[in-house]
């Protein structure tokens, strides 16, 4: 049973979902593939699958070594992918792009760029982190990690009941002693999206950096670091249709030529003697190695497909999407969303517990019929911790989804309960 | 349906009606969890020699993790512990088989309710909430006789 309704602001997904392969599967034998695990991955347009492979085929080298004709179409191919993100994120310049495994090694990147920095950067044990009760693993353990071998003191915004950062003592938590504060703008298990400008005034009232985890935000809205006013932004390929392997580190271009490079080898350098050794300016000098070179040109084809379709759009899409999943979803008997239950300033990552079921249970009944949700703590265990659940179960949503499978998902619960009733 | 060899009413029976649930004395407890979807369970053992006098576990997690806590009191209370030990490497074998060991009669008479988690042993991601409990058991066997060794030698 359907309950469809004129949704506004909907992309046209039937021609969206002809450049995705993988939607048209069928799984387990004869069930339609509803692909609702967006927040941990997203699917890959032909597209990038085209641009990736012709890469291969046709200009596969190291970049910025050879003189030869490959070496430097794959150079051009590389720095052309830096192009496209630097402008996709609004930075002011190239430079300012550094490309990285993933985001949880950009948020590493940035604690160890800091935990080895002279003042006034230096992260020691006369200072403070602030992160929130929200962030994923990988903004949290970074810190701790540097917070235990400097000695720097971690401290932390608490959630308030409906799932929203509780920002009404943050003069205490982001003080003079603060060094860097860092904040996820949107949730991966609430969805919630965050309020960058109190905290980024407030850190910089003491002088504090702000660095963002825009994982969930960079895929699904217009993101622009300069008006975000933070000092770095990390995010990842492949949560916005690039391939898996591919992360950015925005960050302003006067701190990445203050603080020292974490990673060395081949590309950081200037000169090497047996003694010492300088630096390649930014981005290289934080681009150690031979770099993920196909799939930051997959990345970048990536960043091209979206802005095609445009990222305002995109947004509208999931806005809508978002509102009449949540409506829906709280018609259910006995389920209740872990986070906010409205859409407004939320993402399109909606988690809930389904009464007494474990959330892994549910998920196996969903597959079952053809629907992939992610189950667990998604990386976030504080967060159950705090509202005390061991689990959830998270739809995600994307460009290509449709209320259609919104409907899939909801009628796939009613089975859940049945089965488990 | 493929799902109702996973599910099976055995299994759904254990998890609503769980056998020897709740927290006794022990000789030592552990605390396992599986950290990829935060199946937990704290589990005491008590022996009286080499004899299992009770296995009392506590926990949250997936029908799975849980009927398989309680499949596992009721196989191995009362038993030796080599005994106890056979029948656990038996469910470590069929878990292990990808589905593709059709328990037979000589396994059945082992294992009893827990071969109904035959099923289990095709999704990969679940196999690891099945064996939670038996390898908490393991654990707190481990540190309860090593204590008890310990206690003879002193």
């Amino acid at each position: 049973m359907t309950q469809t309704r004129e949704l506004h602001g909907l992309l046209d997904t039937e021609a969206i979902r002809k450049d995705f392969p993988i939607l048209d599967r069928p799984v387990h034998d004869d069930r339609t593939l509803v692909y609702l695990d967006n927040a941990a991955t997203s699917q890959t347009p032909r597209q990038v699958l085209d641009t990736m492979t012709g890469y291969y085929e046709r200009h596969n080298a190291n970049v910025h070594r050879g003189v030869h004709v490959l070496a430097e179409e794959a150079t051009a191919l590389y720095e052309g992918a830096r192009d496209k993100i630097a402008s996709f994120v609004n930075a002011p310049s190239r430079d300012e792009v550094i490309f990285t495994k993933n985001a949880s090694e950009s948020l590493n990147l940035v604690a160890n760029m800091l935990g080895w920095a002279d003042e006034p950067y230096r992260v020691d044990s006369d200072t403070e982190i602030v992160i929130t009760e929200m962030e994923h693993h990988s903004n949290i353990v970074p810190w701790q990690l540097l917070s235990q071998r400097t000695g720097a003191k971690l401290k932390w915004f608490g959630l308030t009941d409906d799932g929203r950062l509780d920002l009404s003592n943050i003069e205490e938590v982001i003080t003079e002693k603060t060094k860097i504060v860092s904040f996820v703008l949107v949730s991966n298990i609430l969805g919630t999206h965050n309020p960058v400008e109190a905290i980024v005034r407030r850190a910089q009232q003491v002088g504090a950096l702000v660095m963002i985890d825009a994982s969930q935000a960079a895929p699904h809205m217009p993101l622009d670091v300069q008006a975000l006013q933070a000092d770095f932004v990390a995010f990842t390929g492949h949560k916005m249709l690039g391939p898996t392997g591919i992360g950015v580190l925005w960050g302003r271009q006067e701190l990445l030529e203050d603080l020292p490079p974490f990673l060395g080898g081949g590309e950081m350098i200037e000169t090497v003697s047996m003694h010492s050794s300088t630096y390649a300016p930014a981005p290289h000098k934080f681009e150690a190695g031979t770099p993920p070179i196909a799939e930051a040109v997959g990345l970048g084809a990536a960043v091209d497909y979206l802005s095609a379709i445009g990222m305002d759009k995109i947004l509208a899409h999931e806005k809508a999407l978002t509102a009449y999943a949540v409506e829906r979803l709280l018609q259910v008997p006995d389920l209740r969303i872990i986070g906010p239950t409205t859409a407004e300033e939320r993402g399109a990552a909606i988690s809930f517990t389904l009464g007494d079921i474990h959330p892994h249970d549910v998920g196996q009944v969903l597959d079952e019929q053809g629907i992939a949700v992610r189950v667990g703590h998604h990386c976030a265990r504080p967060v159950c911790l705090r509202y005390g659940i061991p689990a959830t179960t998270r739809a995600s949503f994307y460009l290509y989804s449709t209320p259609a499978e919104v409907d899939a998902l909801v009628d796939g619960l009613e089975h859940v309960r049945n089965f488990f009733g | 349906m493929k799902l109702d060899s996973m599910y099976q009413d055995v299994i759904l029976d254990h998890y609503k009606h769980p056998h020897g649930r709740g927290l006794r004395d022990g000789d030592a407890e552990v605390h396992h969890v599986n950290p990829t979807c935060g199946d937990e369970i704290t589990l005491r053992v008590r022996y009286e020699g080499e004899r299992i006098a009770d296995v009392s576990y506590e926990g949250q997690g997936c029908s799975i993790s849980q009927a398989s806590a309680s499949v596992l009191n009721d196989l191995l209370v009362g038993k030796d512990l080599a005994e106890a030990q056979q029948i656990q490497g038996t469910f470590l074998e069929l878990m292990q088989s990808k589905g593709q060991v059709e328990p037979d009669d000589a396994m059945e008479e082992v294992l009893e309710d827990a071969v109904a988690f035959a099923g289990v042993s095709k999704y990969p991601a679940r196999v690891k909430c099945a064996l939670l409990s038996w390898m908490a058991w393991k654990d707190a066997t481990a540190q309860a006789l090593g204590e008890s060794a310990r206690k003879e030698t002193a």
